[in-house]
C-alpha cells in the first residue's frame, strides 16, 4: 500500500482511499482529499515535517502522520 | 415596526471575510469573544442599513462537529436562526469554497453568495460563468472584490432582499442509495420540523453527526431503525457515512464546475508560490524566518518600541499621572490617605496600563501586518515540529519571542493561534520566559549572591524555556487539554500585500481591549497592594504607616524595639514599611516559604509587591533595607561634584535597577534565614519570582485572552503552585549537596519530582471527540 508519505517531492499522486476514522478523516476530507483526487507534493517543511501540497488549486499543509492514512497510486 | 434583519457572515477563512465585513460595517462593530471559548465573535450594523445586523462567524472550512469554530458557527446557525446567510466565497479556490456552500444551503436559510478576487481570476486568464453557477446553485451570486470595495453594497442589499423574501433550496443531491435513506431518515426523525429544515438534521443523522444526535433526543429505537438504513447504504457503496456524503459533495461540485469553470493557465506556479520557493526553501527558510523574527523584535522592543514604553511610563506615567497629580492633591491641603489613594493607587495603576499601550500597539501592528500578508501561516509551518511536541501550536512561538520583552503582549499575540487548545496552552506559559521587568530580580540575585556571574541570568533563560517545555507536554496529557480531535491540517494562503484599514483596525482594536478588559484588574489590583503597604496597625493607632511614624510619641524607641524584635531585625532597619498590613501578612504566611529556603517576610513582601510590577521586588527590598539611611549624596556622572536640588537640599543616590547598593543586606539576609545556605535560597527565590504569577498587567492580559474565569485562574494558579513545585525541589536537592539535607523535605521533593516525571513521560492518548464547554 502506497502512502501520500512515501511519495517523493515534485510527484503527482491520486488518492485511492483514505484509512483512519472519523474526526482525522473527516477533516482531510473537509479540505478537499478525498478519493480520486489529484495531488501534487511541492515540498517539505525546513525541519522535516510538515509536508506542503497541492489539492484543488490550493496549497495545504499536512502532517506526515497524516499523511500516511492517505492511500495513493 | 419591524423586526429587525440579522444577517450571518459565513466563508472560509483567508477568503476576504475580515475584510468584507469591515467594508460593511466600517466602525459600527463590535468586537468580543463568543461566549466562554477563546473564539473572537465580530457583529456590526450595516452601513448601508442601520437595521441589519451582521454576525460574522468564524472561518470555517466546513459544517462538521468537530472543531470549535464549525461547531460555533453551526449553533449559531441552527439556533439564532438569522434571516439570511452572505456567503463568501473565493473564486481562486472555488471548489473547496463551493463545499462550504452546498452545506450552508441544507439548512434551510437564504443564501447569497459574494464572489470575491474575480479579479484575480480573470488576471490568470481564467474564467468563470457566474450566471450558470447561481442559477445551478440556486442562489443569488455577486461579483465583488472586497479589497477594492467592488460589488460589496449590491451584495449586502442582495443579502436583505433574500432575507426578507428569498428562499434556497439546495440543488443537489446525493446519490440513490444515499437520498433513500436521507428520505427514510426525515420521515421517521424530523418531519415534526419546518420543511426547509429537515434535509440539514436528515443528512446529518445519516452522518451519525454526535452533536446532532444530542440536540435532537432521538429515541433508542428509532436510531436503531435508522442505523440499518445507513449501513445498507454504506454497504452498497461501500465507504462510511461521512466519506460517502463528504465525497459525493465534492463529486457534485467538479461534475458543476466542468461547463463553468474555464481554466487556461495549466500547472504554473503562481506569484505565490514564486515567494514560497524562498520563503520555505529548505535552506533559505530558517534564516529568513530569523530575520523576520528580528525585525519585528528589534521594531517593537529596540530603541523605538522603548522609547515609546520609557515615555510613557516615566513622563506620563510617572510625572504627569502620579508626580503631577500628587503635587496638585498636596497642594489643595486633600488628606495624605485619599493622595495617597489617588496618585499612588488608582493613578499609578492607570499609568501602569497605560505604560504597555504604545509598545502593544506597535507589535500588534507587526503582527497584523505578518498574518494578513500570509507570512504567519508559514511561520506555523516552518516551527510547526518543534511546537507540536509541547502540546504548542509553530505559531506559539512569537508569544514566547515577544514575551521575552514584555509577557503583556506575548500573551496576546497567541490571538493567532486557531486551534483553542493550542493557544490556551501558549497563554498559559508564555510567561515563564523571563521578560525585561524580571531582569533587575535576576540581577539583585546575581550581584548580591553569586558575585554578578553572568551564568545566573542565562540560567533563567533555560528554567524559563524549560518550564514551557516541561509544562506542555504535562498539561497535554490532562483531560482539560485533551485539545480538539482534528488534526493538523493547515492552508497556506496565497500572499497578498497587508490590507491597510484591516491592518490598522484589528491594530486599534486589540489594544483597546485590553485598556478595557484588563485594565480594570490592574488599576483595582494595584489599589489592593497600594492599600496594604501603606496602611498598619502603630502601637495602636491604624493609619497611613508613613504619617504615624513621624510621630514621636507614638512611634517610641520601646516600640521601635518591640517592633524590630517582633519582625526579627536589627533595629536600625526599622522601616514603616514593617509596621504595614502587608508586612503583617507577609510574616504570616512568610513559613510557606520555609521549603523553599527563603522562609521570612521581607522576601515574601517583596514578591508580593511583584505582582504589581516585577521591577518593584527590587525596590521593595531597598525599602525594606531601609536604604534611604544608608543613601550617598548624589554625584554628578561628568564633573565629579556633589548634586544639589532648586532648595539646596542634597540629592541623594536613588537604589539603581538591580539594587547593588543594598547587596550585602540582601546576601546577609538571605544567609541569615536559611541557615547559611544564602546562595541556594537566594537561587531558589529567584525561581519562585520568575515561574510564579506574573505581574497583574499580565494577569489581566490573560483573563483578557482567556476569555473564561475557570482558565483565568487555572493559569495564575498553575504558575504558582508550578514555581514552587520547582523551587522547592531546587532547594531540597539543593540542600543535599550543600550538606544539611533536611530529610523530610527532601523525601518530598524526591516524590514531587517523581509525580512530574510520571506526567511528563506516559503515553498520550488524542481524544476522540470534541467536548465543547
Amino acid at each position: 500500500m502506497k502512502t501520500l508519505r512515501e511519495v517523493p517531492i515534485g510527484a503527482t499522486v491520486r488518492v485511492v482511499k483514505l484509512h483512519g476514522e472519523g474526526a482525522v478523516k473527516r477533516r482531510i476530507m473537509d479540505m478537499g482529499i478525498t478519493r480520486g483526487v489529484e495531488v501534487y507534493v511541492r515540498k517539505v517543511a525546513p525541519l522535516g515535517d510538515p509536508v506542503e501540497v497541492n489539492v484543488r488549486g490550493y496549497e495545504l499543509s499536512l502532517r506526515k502522520a497524516d499523511a500516511e492514512m492517505i492511500e495513493v497510486e | 415596526m419591524e423586526k429587525q434583519i440579522r444577517i450571518a457572515l459565513a466563508g472560509n477563512p483567508n477568503s476576504g471575510k475580515t475584510t468584507l465585513f469591515n467594508k460593511l460595517t466600517g466602525s459600527n462593530q463590535f468586537v468580543g469573544n463568543w461566549p466562554g471559548v477563546t473564539v473572537e465573535k465580530k457583529e456590526g450594523k450595516l452601513i448601508v442599513d442601520k437595521e441589519v445586523v451582521l454576525t460574522d462567524l468564524p472561518g470555517i472550512y466546513s459544517l462538521s462537529p468537530y472543531t470549535l469554530e464549525e461547531v460555533v458557527a453551526r449553533n449559531y446557525l441552527i439556533e439564532e436562526k438569522p434571516d439570511a446567510i452572505l456567503n463568501i466565497v473565493d473564486a481562486t479556490n472555488l471548489e473547496r469554497n463551493l463545499y462550504l456552500t452546498t452545506q450552508l444551503t441544507e439548512l434551510g436559510i437564504p443564501v447569497v453568495i459574494a464572489l470575491n478576487m474575480m479579479d484575480l481570476v480573470r488576471k490568470a486568464g481564467d474564467s468563470i460563468n457566474v450566471k450558470e453557477l447561481g442559477r445551478q446553485l440556486g442562489c443569488r451570486i455577486v461579483e465583488i472584490s472586497a479589497l477594492k470595495g467592488d460589488g460589496v453594497t449590491e451584495a449586502a442589499k442582495a443579502a436583505i432582499e433574500a432575507a426578507k423574501t428569498g428562499k434556497t433550496i439546495p440543488q443537489h443531491s446525493f446519490s440513490g442509495p444515499v437520498e433513500h435513506a436521507l428520505a427514510h431518515i426525515e420521515e421517521v426523525t424530523v418531519h415534526n420540523l419546518p420543511e426547509e429544515r429537515q434535509r440539514w438534521y436528515a443528512v446529518k443523522l445519516f452522518e451519525r453527526d454526535e452533536k446532532v444526535l444530542e440536540s435532537l433526543n432521538i429515541a433508542d429505537s428509532v436510531i436503531a431503525h435508522i442505523e440499518q438504513d445507513i449501513q445498507a447504504a454504506e454497504k452498497e457503496l461501500d465507504d462510511d457515512s461521512e466519506s460517502i456524503i463528504t465525497n459525493e459533495r465534492y463529486i457534485y461540485i467538479g461534475q458543476l464546475l466542468k461547463g463553468i469553470y474555464k481554466k487556461k493557465g495549466q500547472g504554473q506556479l503562481s506569484a505565490s508560490d514564486k515567494i514560497d520557493k524562498i520563503v520555505t526553501n529548505r535552506i533559505l527558510a530558517l534564516p529568513i524566518f530569523a530575520i523576520v523574527m528580528w525585525l519585528v523584535y528589534w521594531i517593537a522592543m529596540g530603541p523605538f518600541g522603548s522609547f515609546l514604553t520609557d515615555w510613557t511610563n516615566d513622563v506620563l506615567g510617572g510625572a504627569w499621572l502620579t508626580d503631577g497629580s500628587r503635587a496638585i492633591l498636596e497642594g489643595w491641603n486633600v488628606a495624605p490617605w485619599l493622595t495617597g489613594l489617588i496618585s499612588d493607587g488608582i493613578l499609578a495603576g492607570v499609568g501602569a496600563v497605560l505604560g504597555f499601550v504604545p509598545q502593544m500597539l506597535v507589535l500588534f501592528l507587526m503582527l497584523c501586518l505578518l498574518e494578513d500578508c500570509g507570512y504567519m501561516a508559514r511561520i506555523a509551518f516552518i516551527m510547526d515540529r518543534i511546537f507540536r511536541r509541547f502540546g504548542l501550536s509553530g505559531k506559539s512561538f512569537i508569544p514566547m519571542l515577544v514575551g521575552t520583552g514584555c509577557g503583556v503582549p506575548g500573551v496576546m499575540a497567541s490571538r493567532t493561534i486557531e486551534n483553542e487548545r493550542d493557544r490556551r496552552m501558549t497563554i498559559m506559559t508564555t510567561c515563564f520566559i523571563p521578560c525585561g521587568a524580571k531582569m533587575p530580580i535576576i540581577g539583585l540575585i546575581a550581584g548580591a549572591l553569586f558575585g554578578g556571574s553572568g551564568l545566573i541570568a542565562t540560567s533563567a533563560y533555560f528554567i524559563g524555556v524549560a518550564a514551557i517545555i516541561v509544562s506542555g507536554i504535562m498539561l497535554k496529557k490532562t483531560k482539560m487539554f485533551a485539545g480538539d480531535p482534528a488534526p493538523f491540517v493547515m492552508e497556506l494562503p496565497a500572499y497578498h500585500a497587508p490590507a491597510l484599514g484591516n491592518v490598522l483596525r484589528g491594530t486599534w482594536e486589540r489594544g483597546w481591549s485590553f485598556i478595557k478588559r484588563a485594565g480594570t484588574v490592574i488599576v483595582l489590583a494595584s489599589i489592593i497592594i497600594w492599600f496594604l503597604s501603606s496602611f498598619g496597625s502603630v502601637n495602636g493607632r491604624f493609619g497611613m504607616v508613613d504619617d504615624l511614624f513621624e510621630d514621636e510619641e507614638l512611634v517610641t524607641d520601646e516600640y521601635v524595639a518591640v517592633l524590630a524584635d517582633r519582625m526579627g531585625i536589627p533595629e536600625d532597619e526599622v522601616v514603616p514599611m514593617d509596621d504595614s498590613i502587608l508586612a503583617g501578612v507577609g510574616n504570616a504566611v512568610a513559613p510557606v516559604f520555609k521549603p523553599l529556603g527563603f522562609g521570612s517576610w521581607k522576601p515574601t513582601v517583596a514578591t508580593v509587591t511583584g505582582l504589581v510590577a516585577k521591577e518593584e521586588v527590587v525596590g521593595t527590598f531597598g525599602v525594606l533595607y531601609n536604604y534611604d539611611a544608608a543613601a550617598e549624596q548624589a554625584v554628578d556622572e561628568e564633573t565629579g561634584e556633589l548634586l544639589f536640588d532648586e532648595d539646596g537640599e542634597p540629592v541623594m543616590e536613588e537604589l539603581d535597577e538591580e539594587g547593588s547598593q543594598i547587596w550585602a543586606n540582601v546576601a546577609d539576609d538571605f544567609s541569615k534565614f536559611s541557615n547559611g545556605h544564602g546562595k541556594l535560597a537566594a537561587f531558589s527565590f529567584m525561581i519562585f519570582n520568575l515561574l510564579c504569577a506574573p505581574c497583574f498587567a499580565a494577569m489581566g492580559a490573560i483573563k483578557r485572552e482567556m476569555n473564561s474565569r475557570k482558565w483565568t485562574w487555572f493559569a495564575i494558579g498553575y504558575m504558582c503552585v508550578f514555581a514552587y513545585v520547582i523551587a522547592l525541589i531546587v532547594f531540597q536537592l539543593g540542600a543535599l549537596f550543600t550538606g544539611a539535607a533536611n530529610a523530610a523535605g527532601l523525601i518530598v521533593a524526591l516524590v514531587l519530582l517523581v509525580l512530574m516525571g510520571w506526567q511528563l513521560f506516559k503515553p498520550y492518548r488524542e481524544a476522540a471527540s470534541l467536548t465543547v464547554q
